[in-house]
């Protein structure tokens, strides 16, 4: 009762501020049709069948009956395990070696590591199908084998670590950079051993990050889409592609929407443990004075072991990016290593349809999210109104929803009226706008929650709406949060494959789709030419992106705080 | 005329933030006018309620019950951007992305005034608080005091019916603390702007203040000008919250008298009580007089600390439970008594207060 009259309450508050009860309106309704009632309609789906009227668990039935779809369950758990372990393991050592040493060259070390974030996430793969596949520089033309074979688990795993291992770096280099140095030097000066210093007070400390990466790796893992594509093989049937294949091979929607229910089983438990319950268990040592403790925490030698084990991983990446560089501009990859340009000719005239299709959905729908995930963490963190909590969890689920969950919940939502959208831009941009808000959502948020609220409350104060607030006052202070949130958002769009092969339309074609065509009718130079192109982009709009949005955050992506 | 700002029955309640369910009063049932060009100040220890109630009067906060009226005009139902009432925040919350002019008339370019009258109002009010020439600088220049001052100039710019202050000074050190209170006090008074100011420093309240309202657990204890809240308080709490006292308890022994052990005391204040009834007195430090004979009461000093300006001392009176904190001012002249010798302790009848509450 009393949490009743409070609602209504907050809503009579509200009734004051009438553009910000239309917005919450507007929002709210947005976030219901584009991010729930997709879900919800995959869900239905998934309770019916071809042949059976009504509601049924046949489909249910039929998974765990049948070997090869509880065999991709098993496999896609697997794979994701095997990765999160490895990539954390890689990623934790990364992220130490770069805030806890004194390293020579972190910037550069840093942008190796985070090549593969901005990348589609399946360029390792295509690598890797390259230097190691039927026809791979190193196993056929160096090595002479005639029969490795490597589809199947180890070439997914193979390919996910490097494509989420910088992932986990990311995460936990933010978990080790906010715990101050001088933790250390107090167990140092009792007396603690380096090994002591690390075992007992460093590592319990990073203890909730690591789980945190581990699950946020494991989750992107269960909905990559790309890597399994290209790499797993017809032999390792795995969750997201084999949804995708019921779908579009044997045109079974209910038995490819009951397969993306049950991949988001795992994903959604990943996300919920990570958010409820390790998010509050961090510790942050935040003083507000800058350390300037130097770490004495690594001997010189032991310095060197961890940059040696960095520098083999940052070779393997360099290597693979080095291999779509060079196929990009060789004729026949595997056969024919003639230096030519045909691929980028083909690219620029032929195949210039998708590029050009795939700027106008990253150029529409980036500037619309990264708005639209401000206003969100500007509501949610400094206004009350009935239903907040509800309306920040789903502003943040497709964090963890599968895009191949997403792809078919579009698909079945939008293919009928009021809203008929397959088949046209909107559909792709709306998909890209509300997929990828969650990250600057939650930036935003972390952002505001520095920021103290009386700086919005004098702009009110002195006669500004909610809007004009938000406007003048809270946008240019959350500047590095919407920067960070409008880079995402647009190397999302331009990388995305997952969700988007659901909607593309012979009208509009996105360019990872076409890659992963090439990919499949053997055209690797194209693919290739595809992918450096698609590189290229994403820098240059980082650097543009950082032009427009002032408070010079350019360089906070590729930041190194030394 | 009706007063500039009333308060009505304020009340405002809070959810417990460790037992969801309870209700926690933050403002209980205050009611208050402030006239034309007063300064008022809400003096109490934190937690008392004066920076909710301030937030109420500004619109950060939506009372539970009660009314709130500026200039005659009820104002609960006008959102914060809406209300005449200009505030001065504890932190400043100045906008860091501005600099210190754009800063200043940012209330003003909200109204789509003319930018020439605008910049020609920013810069006087700048040179009214003497920040001229510093207009084009970055906040983060600026000093701790200028920086108060560009939230001064920012508020008063608007030219508001009221202006709130939630402890304005508290981010300054002690000495530009006590220059900054005379600047705001006679800025305030040129102006004639109507105020309420908030602090816990009693020091602050009585040297700015017209009225002083002191509040305790949400509600008001006593209001009254500075001089009469230090001379003469309602009751214990605000006896000993404006600055230090002794307590003593005496019996009622006759029109103006008051026995305190075997003394008969003149209390100049006490009013018509019944015979034999339990009073309690006060007396501030400063107002004891030491004596080496022919005093009230007899003492031993049981502690002397040196202060610069004044002595204070603990004085340990037979027979009466507590010590009498002593503060005798000048030792440069009269000199120090050692811990351990013995004096009189006169009270004199103008300095006895009789406390209306227990």
């Amino acid at each position: 009762m009393p949490r009743l009259h409070r609602a209504k309450r907050e809503l009579e508050l509200l009734r004051r501020d009438p553009i910000l009860l239309a917005l919450l309106i507007f929002i709210a309704l947005a976030i219901f049709i584009f991010v729930i009632y997709p879900l919800f309609e995959v869900l239905i789906k998934s309770l019916q069948t071809r042949d059976v009227e009504g509601l049924t668990l046949a489909n249910y039935e039929r998974f765990f009956t049948t070997r090869y779809l509880r065999l991709a369950l098993r496999n896609s758990l697997m794979v994701g395990f095997t990765t999160a372990t490895v990539g954390v393991f890689i990623g934790y050592i990364a992220a130490f070696t770069l805030t806890r040493t004194n390293a020579p060259g972190k910037p550069i070390w840093h942008v190796i590591l985070i090549l593969p974030v901005i990348s589609p996430p399946f360029v390792s793969a295509i690598s890797i199908l390259m230097l190691f596949g039927f026809n791979g520089l190193f196993t056929r033309q160096l090595l002479g084998l005639q029969n490795f074979n490597i589809y199947g688990f180890k070439g997914v795993v193979l390919s996910q670590v490097f494509t989420f291992a910088p992932i986990g770096y990311l995460t936990l280099r933010g978990v080790l950079s906010s715990m101050n140095p001088v933790l250390e030097d107090a167990a140092m000066n009792v007396g603690a051993t380096r090994w002591q210093t690390f075992r007992r007070v460093l590592l319990p400390l990073s203890l909730p990050g690591i789980a945190s990466a581990f699950l946020v790796v494991l989750i992107e893992s269960l909905a990559d889409f790309g890597n399994p594509l290209v790499l797993a093989g017809s032999r390792f049937p795995m969750l997201a592609p084999q949804a995708y294949l019921e779908i579009t091979g044997s045109f079974n929607l209910p038995l490819g929407a009951t397969l993306a229910v049950i991949l988001l089983i795992p994903s959604m438990t990943a996300f919920a443990i990570q958010r409820y319950y390790l998010q509050k268990r961090q510790y942050v040592t935040v003083t507000g004075k800058p350390s300037t403790s130097s770490s004495k925490i690594v001997t010189r030698s032991m310095q060197w072991v961890l940059m040696g084990i960095l520098g083999v991983f940052a070779l393997f990446i360099i290597l693979f990016y080095g291999t779509i560089l060079m196929g990009a501009f060789t004729l026949v990859w595997g056969y024919d290593y003639t230096l030519t340009l045909n691929h980028f000719i083909y690219t620029f005239s032929v195949g210039f349809e998708a590029v050009k299709d795939t700027l106008i959905v990253a150029i529409l729908s980036t500037p619309i999210s990264g708005l639209l995930a401000m206003m969100i963490a500007f509501l949610v963190v400094r206004r009350t109104f009935p239903g907040k909590g509800a309306l920040e969890f789903s502003s943040i689920l497709n964090f963890a929803v599968p895009g191949t969950v997403v792809g078919i919940g579009y698909i079945l939502a939008f293919n009928k009226p009021p809203i008929l959208l397959v088949g046209t831009l909107a559909i792709l941009v709306l998909n890209f706008i509300f997929r990828y808000m969650p990250v600057g959502i939650q930036s935003g948020i972390a952002v505001l929650q520095q920021i103290d609220p009386s700086i919005e409350e004098a702009a009110q104060n002195l006669g500004a709406d909610s809007v004009t607030t938000f406007r003048k006052v809270t946008l240019p202070l959350i500047s590095p949060a919407f920067f960070s949130g409008l880079v995402f958002a647009f190397v999302r769009a331009m990388t995305a494959i997952s969700a988007a092969i659901f909607l593309v339309s012979a009208k509009w074609n996105l360019m990872t789709v076409q890659i992963l065509s090439e990919v499949g009718s053997g055209r690797l130079g194209v693919a290739a030419a595809y992918s450096v192109v698609l590189v290229v982009i994403v820098i240059i709009a980082i650097f543009v992106i950082g032009r427009l949005v002032p408070s010079g955050a350019a360089t906070s992506i590729i930041q190194v705080q030394d | 005329m009706a007063a500039d700002l009333q308060i009505v029955n304020l009340t405002k309640e809070f959810e417990s933030f460790d037992q969801p369910g309870n209700k926690v009063v933050a403002v209980d049932d205050v009611s208050l006018d402030v006239e034309k060009g007063e300064l008022v100040t809400l003096l109490g220890p934190s937690g008392c309620g004066k920076t909710t109630l301030l937030r109420m009067i500004a619109g950060f906060e939506d009372p539970t019950s009660g009314d709130i009226y500026l200039s005659g005009q009820r104002v609960n139902d006008q959102a914060p951007n809406q209300r005449n009432a200009a505030m001065v925040f504890q932190s400043y919350a100045l906008f860091p992305h501005l600099n210190v002019l754009e800063n200043v008339v940012f209330g003003l370019r909200l109204q789509r005034l003319p930018s020439s009258e605008v910049t020609a109002r920013g810069e006087r009010v700048l040179e009214l608080v003497g920040l001229d020439g510093l207009g084009e600088r970055s906040t983060s220049q600026l000093s701790g005091g200028q920086q108060q001052r560009v939230a001064l100039a920012r508020a008063i710019v608007m030219e508001p019916s009221i202006l709130l202050f939630d402890e304005p000074l508290s981010n300054l050190d002690a000495k530009l603390r006590e220059q900054m209170r005379i600047e705001i006090r006679q800025l305030q008074q040129r102006v004639g702007i109507t105020s309420v100011y908030v602090t816990h420093d009693q020091a602050e309240a009585m040297s700015m203040s017209d009225r002083i309202v002191v509040m305790d657990h949400g509600r008001i204890m006593q209001v009254g000008a500075p001089l009469d809240i230090y001379a003469r308080p309602r009751n214990r709490f605000v006896a000993d919250f404006i600055g230090k006292v002794n307590f003593l308890t005496a019996q009622v022994s006759g029109p103006k008298q008051a026995r305190l052990l075997d003394q008969q005391l003149i209390v100049d204040d006490l009013d018509e009580r019944p015979l034999g009834q339990e009073v309690i007195l006060t007396i501030r430090p400063e107002a004891v007089n030491l004596r080496t004979s022919g005093g009230h009461l007899p003492g031993q000093i049981t502690r002397a600390t040196f202060l610069g300006g004044l002595v204070e001392y603990e004085i340990q009176v037979d027979s009466l439970g507590e010590a009498l904190v002593v503060h005798d001012a000048n030792p440069v002249v009269r000199g120090l008594h050692q811990v351990g010798e013995t004096v009189e302790l006169e009270l004199p009848a103008k300095a006895l207060h009789a406390l209306v509450e227990g």
